[in-house]
């Protein structure tokens, strides 16, 4: 009897208590995040700009002018605006067929896809290496016919498809698919050509997701690293694209000029980073299908 | 007509057109700029033989490489795992100022090239660097040692598990912690035998996902690494500087190793999200 008026009496804790942690444990936890993400991803995006500005503001600028420098920033816009367009075109063929038809080897042709994103980009660029390289399979051939890949911008486009290759369909598929076939379905029975309803409604119901696709596929392409490294031979002022540039100067100890490069492509990448949370947040149902595949 | 037929059999009819193009055009991509590609480092890999093919995988350089991107590539993924945990909780279940922004830039890996994020690490964390000239006062080294290595990894991992996790902990029903609570359960019991049994194949899914990408990384690493053989040299790098000697086999070999390890871990990714599939419900 007194034992059971003693555990009533005994502070329960309040339901509410076991429904959250306490403020201490909050604040600790939210601290700890924030300091993790403080070493790992705000101090070396702002140690981007301050490196560059180290020495004020003249020599950032002068870093932009150096014949090479120029030459690599061309080569890198030159090479994206081929492999995104390609890859546009290609991802959203891929999105069709897959998210619009149901046939054998769909699920296998969806992991090949994704292929190129398992793939170190090192060997992204050995791949056409030993295909196209002087000692590669097609090597004596291009060489008698004068065609230059490897150590030359057809072999850096190569292996930026390739890394590049996934993000468009990856982000079309699972939208083209939760919305369906019907609205095509019924364009068509009214009469609409196929391509009339793939311009007319398939388009325009995922131009977002669309959108978003291109937005990351032209980061990656901008910023690919690796795979162009070991395709482009580096040679200066042929075949530099900013990152590989990058690297030269870093090596030379050029630290302000590397850091001036390296700042343009980190602005790329906090342009892409708003820009894809502003369509994520504006355009929300319509990209959320993707973002839960 | 035995054609169409075979045609009705290998996919389901419909009205839409462009199936043939479609399909057309991104297989025969696929295989001009994917398959026959990886199919080439795999002949070229296969045709050094075996003897070749077993002296160049167990030479104690490949071997220390190999080691080094496989264990840094590992530890990376569960640091990642358990802050990605936190961070992924935080941003889901706590409201404080700056929390979109922390949304935001969770995503910074991705968008950020690897070489910008490779030099701007080895800034931060060499001895004369904002971190490292910290830590070389107690007595550490971060850049230009496996724990550089470790840190690039970790730099470009935490994404992975983040984003793996998020979603689940978005839709995972508040009204199970409610029961649990109300049946009494403390937080702490409630945090580990509710909550993160329910996660758990999402975090693992992160984990492997943190760990494959880790692998074959690259241009964040060799920065921050410094490079010596044996030591801090990754496998990818390994991979390059064979092919700049001209020696195609050792790089192909290597390559290989690795592409086997990225297929069986594609493998086991499939497994998990058919598991995660399955324990949450929904198709």
């Amino acid at each position: 009897m007194s034992d059971a008026s003693a555990r009533l009496s005994a502070p329960v804790p309040r339901y509410a208590d076991r429904m959250r942690e306490g403020f201490a444990v909050r604040a600790l936890l939210i601290l700890l995040a924030l300091a993790f993400l403080v070493l790992f991803l705000f101090l070396p995006l702002v140690s981007v700009f301050a490196e560059a500005f180290k020495r004020g503001f003249d020599a950032y600028l002068a870093a932009f002018d150096d014949p090479d420098a120029m030459a690599a920033i061309r080569l890198t816009l030159i090479v994206a605006a081929i492999a995104v367009p390609f890859n546009v075109v290609v991802g959203i063929a891929a999105a069709w067929a897959i998210a619009k038809f149901d046939f054998k080897g769909k699920n296998l042709l969806t992991s090949l896809i994704d292929l190129p994103f398992s793939v170190s980009p090192v060997i992204a660029g050995l791949i056409y290496v030993l295909l196209f390289g002087a000692q590669g399979y097609f090597g004596t051939w291009l060489k008698a016919h004068d065609i230059e890949i490897i150590f030359a911008v057809p072999g850096i486009v190569l292996a930026t498809v390739f890394v590049t290759f996934p993000f468009v369909a990856r982000e079309l598929i699972p939208h083209l698919q939760a919305l369906g076939k019907d609205d095509e379905e019924a364009a068509l029975t009214l009469g609409a050509s196929g391509w009339r309803t793939f311009f007319k409604i398939t388009l325009p119901n995922v131009k977002w997701s669309l959108l978003y696709g291109v937005l990351l596929c032209n980061a990656r392409a901008m910023g690919e690293f690796g795979a162009v490294s070991v395709v482009s031979g580096r040679i200066r002022g042929l075949t530099t694209t900013i990152p590989t540039q990058i690297e030269i100067l870093y090596n030379e100890y050029n630290g302000v000029a590397a850091f001036a490069l390296a700042s343009l492509l980190a602005a790329l990448a906090l342009i892409t980073l708003v820009l894809k949370t502003f369509l994520e947040w504006r355009y929300a149902d319509s990209i959320a299908a993707s973002r839960h595949s | 007509m035995s054609l169409v037929a075979s045609e009705v059999r290998w996919r389901k009819p419909s009205i839409l057109p462009g199936f043939g193009l479609a399909f057309g055009l991104t297989l025969s991509v696929m295989c001009l700029i994917v398959l026959i590609p990886l199919a080439a480092l795999v002949i070229k890999a296969a045709s050094a033989g075996p003897a070749d093919i077993l002296a160049i995988a167990t030479s104690p350089r490949t071997l220390a490489a190999l080691r080094l991107s496989f264990g840094a590539a590992f530890i990376a993924a569960i640091v990642n795992a358990a802050f990605g945990l936190l961070i992924a909780w935080i941003l889901v279940r706590y409201r404080f100022p700056g929390r979109r922004l922390i949304d935001a830039a969770v995503d910074l890996p991705f968008a950020l090239p690897t070489a910008v994020a490779g030099i701007a690490l080895s800034a931060i964390y060499a001895p004369n660097g904002w971190v490292g000239s910290i830590a070389e006062a107690h007595g550490f080294k971060i850049a230009y040692t496996p724990t550089g290595v470790l840190v690039a990894l970790i730099f470009i991992g935490l994404p992975f598990v983040v984003r793996s996790v998020q979603p689940v902990l978005e839709e995972s029903e508040v009204d199970i912690e409610e029961a649990a609570a109300l049946l009494g359960a403390s937080r702490l019991r409630t945090i580990f035998r509710v909550i993160l049994p329910a996660v758990a194949p999402a975090l693992l899914t992160g984990f492997v996902l943190a760990f494959a990408r880790a692998i074959g990384e690259y241009g964040s690493v060799i920065f921050i690494a410094g490079n010596i053989p044996m030591i801090s040299e990754i496998a990818p790098l390994l991979i390059v500087i064979r092919l700049e000697q001209f020696d195609y086999a050792g790089a192909a070999v290597v390559g290989m190793l690795m592409l086997l390890a990225a297929f069986l871990l594609i493998f086991l990714i499939n497994l998990l999200q058919a598991w995660s599939r399955k324990r949450l419900g929904d198709v």
